[in-house]
């Protein structure tokens, strides 16, 4: 139907011998919202890794919208429009909020802009609705340092948000939140999923229900199955390498 | 709770005029400054017959402006570089040609006839010029800068592997100035106080005070262009390299440039204070300028004053260097055990420095000394329990 957002095809990753991706093959149309779920070690940060330039595989290809990215830097990937929240929130804590945004929505972003450039009326527009949406409105003007870890989170998905990317990778984005805060960015992504296509990854299968739409089970560097949630969960090989192992710990 | 939350999206008017009074305020606080270094300070100094303090705090400005650099690559950007002496050299080394080569027509510097030489090597014949040195004393550490933070930046060395490549390079440029006699007079140096300069010989105390007007005016536009760099978009990306530079390559930003850039900024600041202060100490020699601890020194006026402060910086390198001197005039010897035990207890008991210790905790201790404490933190973080959690925990 839509065109391709990513394609991946027999992407091969290995580190020293381990390989922590392998052959694996992957696409995503534009505008959707995917889930990668998988047991430890199945390679799922190493696959965002790749996507964003910071890890080389050995082989294979990933193609953003039909462009070949691999030979490119982290700082250009980002900029041809996939953006990455990290498993911890990891914004500039000696920021306030308002100049993290700042930072990752400036449209210039070298040294000559950074230098003289002053934030235009539009982006000092988009950071103001950002703060707004992400409900940092009213703590914008302190150190990002004092903000809670949910709100840190948040604020991250908003830096995420103000460089306008295309897709938006994130990783683990409840990990350690409350229930609420874990319904809250559930409907900040649901939201953001409107206008972006989106990759998450997640351990919390309550909030992989609340999300799904499509998800793929990566397990030892491959795509194990892909489907919706209910297709996935009755899957007898997902059930024995993740969903049961979680039953299991569970108990 | 609602009615906060409409004002505080779009700054507030009261927070630009607040911004645009404290500029007002710090511009007025240099400029006092600057001119009691400039009119009261001399002749008061010269009153009470400390004439020799003057010549002492011109060399001591002189070095602050170097320090300023240390502060703006390490405090803002968090590239410790314990090579800064190249830089600084290399400003002391051009000027110092340049007024070697202050002779009658057809002669070369002394003491080039002891090693034999007869012709004066090719690349001193620039330095006749005034205006070629002028600009070389800023501009040959500012490239040199620029080449070795790119080959290192580039290839995203950081952290202590950066330290230890600057240290390196500052070795190989001792051992190249140290050794070799028939190009720059080796291990000897220059000396500059006999040469002449503007018709006069250059330890002539009205040339000295020329020097040191300078080291002061210098130091002046020094602080504004760091202040300047720093406190906008440009501060902010150096502010975020330092605390997570992987994470700022993700938000579509190249960190090289900013690093280089920044790096030969403060190569500059070192070039300027290293012939500033040349000239006024009348010589220059590698094992001063190029040694190790040299180099660690400036490092260490840094960290006493306050990283990330600025007025850190000078203020560390005046009181560090007064130190010094005062110590060693009438304790020859404790001298180094003192700045030890001073780096020990900077970092132990103030990792901030002292500007950093007192534009944080120490404003506080002083009001609670005074008796007037208050709440002056944002109220509704102060109920928070969430933010009380972080900060209590956010130590780490």
């Amino acid at each position: 139907m839509n065109e391709k957002i990513l394609e991946i095809e027999n992407l091969t990753v290995s580190f020293s011998g381990f390989k922590a991706i392998n052959n694996l093959n992957f696409s995503m149309d534009a505008g959707e919202l995917r889930v990668v779920i998988g047991p430890n070690g199945a390679g799922k940060t190493t696959f965002m890794d790749v996507i964003t330039g910071k890890t080389k595989p050995q082989e294979g290809n990933v193609r953003f919208k039909g462009r070949n990215i691999l030979p490119y830097k982290e700082h250009e990937i980002a900029c041809m429009g996939i953006g990455r929240k990290f498993q911890t929130p990891r914004v500039y804590l000696k920021l306030t909020p308002r100049e993290n945004l700042e930072l990752s929505c400036a449209a210039q972003k070298n040294v000559f802009a950074a230098l003289f450039g002053k934030p235009s009326g539009s982006e000092r527009r988009t950071v103001n609705g950002l703060l707004e949406t992400i409900g940092l409105a009213n703590k914008a003007d302190i150190p990002a340092e004092l903000l809670s870890h949910g709100e840190k989170q948040r604020l991250e998905i908003g830096m995420l948000v103000a460089q306008s990317p295309d897709l938006l990778l994130v990783d683990e984005p409840v990990a350690g939140l409350t229930d609420e805060e874990t319904e809250a960015v559930g409907n900040l992504l649901l939201a953001l999923a409107e206008s972006h296509s989106i990759m998450v990854i997640e351990h919390d299968m309550e909030f992989v229900r609340q999300i799904a739409r499509k998800v793929t089970v990566l397990h030892q560097g491959t795509v194990l199955c892909e489907g919706s949630m209910d297709e996935v969960q009755n899957d007898p090989r997902v059930i024995e390498v993740y969903l049961g192992s979680q039953d299991e710990a569970d108990h | 709770m609602v009615e906060t939350l409409e004002p505080a999206v779009e700054p507030r008017k009261g927070v630009k005029a607040r911004k645009r009074r404290a500029f007002v305020m710090e511009v007025a606080i240099v400029a006092v400054i600057a001119l009691l270094l400039l009119i009261v300070i001399p002749p008061l100094l010269s009153a009470l017959g400390q004439g020799v303090r003057v010549n002492q705090l011109g060399r001591y400005l002189a070095l602050a402006i170097a320090a300023l650099g240390i502060d703006l690559i390490w405090g803002y950007t968090g590239l410790l570089s314990l090579g800064h002496g190249i830089f600084f050299a290399l400003g002391g080394y051009a000027l110092g040609m340049y007024l070697q080569l202050q002779l009658p027509a057809g002669q070369i510097p002394d003491f080039f006839s002891l090693y034999g030489v007869s012709e004066l090597p090719a690349f001193w014949q620039p330095f006749y010029s005034f205006p070629f040195t002028l600009l070389a004393i800023w501009l040959i550490p500012t490239l040199v800068a620029a080449a070795l933070g790119y080959l290192v930046f580039r290839n995203r060395i950081r952290g202590v592997y950066f330290s230890i490549l600057t240290q390196a390079a500052l070795i190989v440029f001792f051992n190249f100035f140290n050794g070799q006699q028939k190009l720059i007079n080796g291990t000897n140096g220059l000396k500059t106080d006999t040469s002449t300069i503007f018709g006069m010989q250059a330890s002539d105390p009205r040339i000295q005070t020329i020097f040191y007007v300078l080291s002061v005016l210098l130091l002046v536009a020094g602080y504004a262009l760091c202040r300047w760099l720093t406190s906008g978009r440009m501060g902010r990306m150096l502010v975020a390299i330092r605390d997570d530079e992987p994470r700022v390559r993700f938000s579509g930003y190249n960190p090289t440039g900013f690093k280089v850039f920044v790096f030969a900024i403060s190569a500059a600041l070192a070039g300027i204070a290293g012939a500033l202060y040349t000239v006024q100490s009348g010589i220059i020699t590698p094992s001063s300028a190029l040694s190790t601890a040299f180099s660690i020194e400036m490092v260490i006026w840094v960290a006493v004053g306050g990283r990330a402060t600025l007025v850190g910086a000078i203020f560390g390198t005046l009181l560090v260097n007064f130190a010094k001197t005062l110590l060693s005039e009438q304790f020859p010897e404790i001298w180094l055990f003192f700045q030890g035990a001073l780096f020990l207890a900077v970092v132990t008991i103030l990792p901030n420095g002292i500007i950093g210790w007192l534009r944080t905790d120490g404003w506080f201790w002083l009001k609670s000394v005074l008796g007037r404490d208050r709440l002056s933190t944002y109220p509704s973080l102060e109920t928070d329990p969430e933010v009380e959690y972080e900060r209590e925990n956010s130590g780490d």
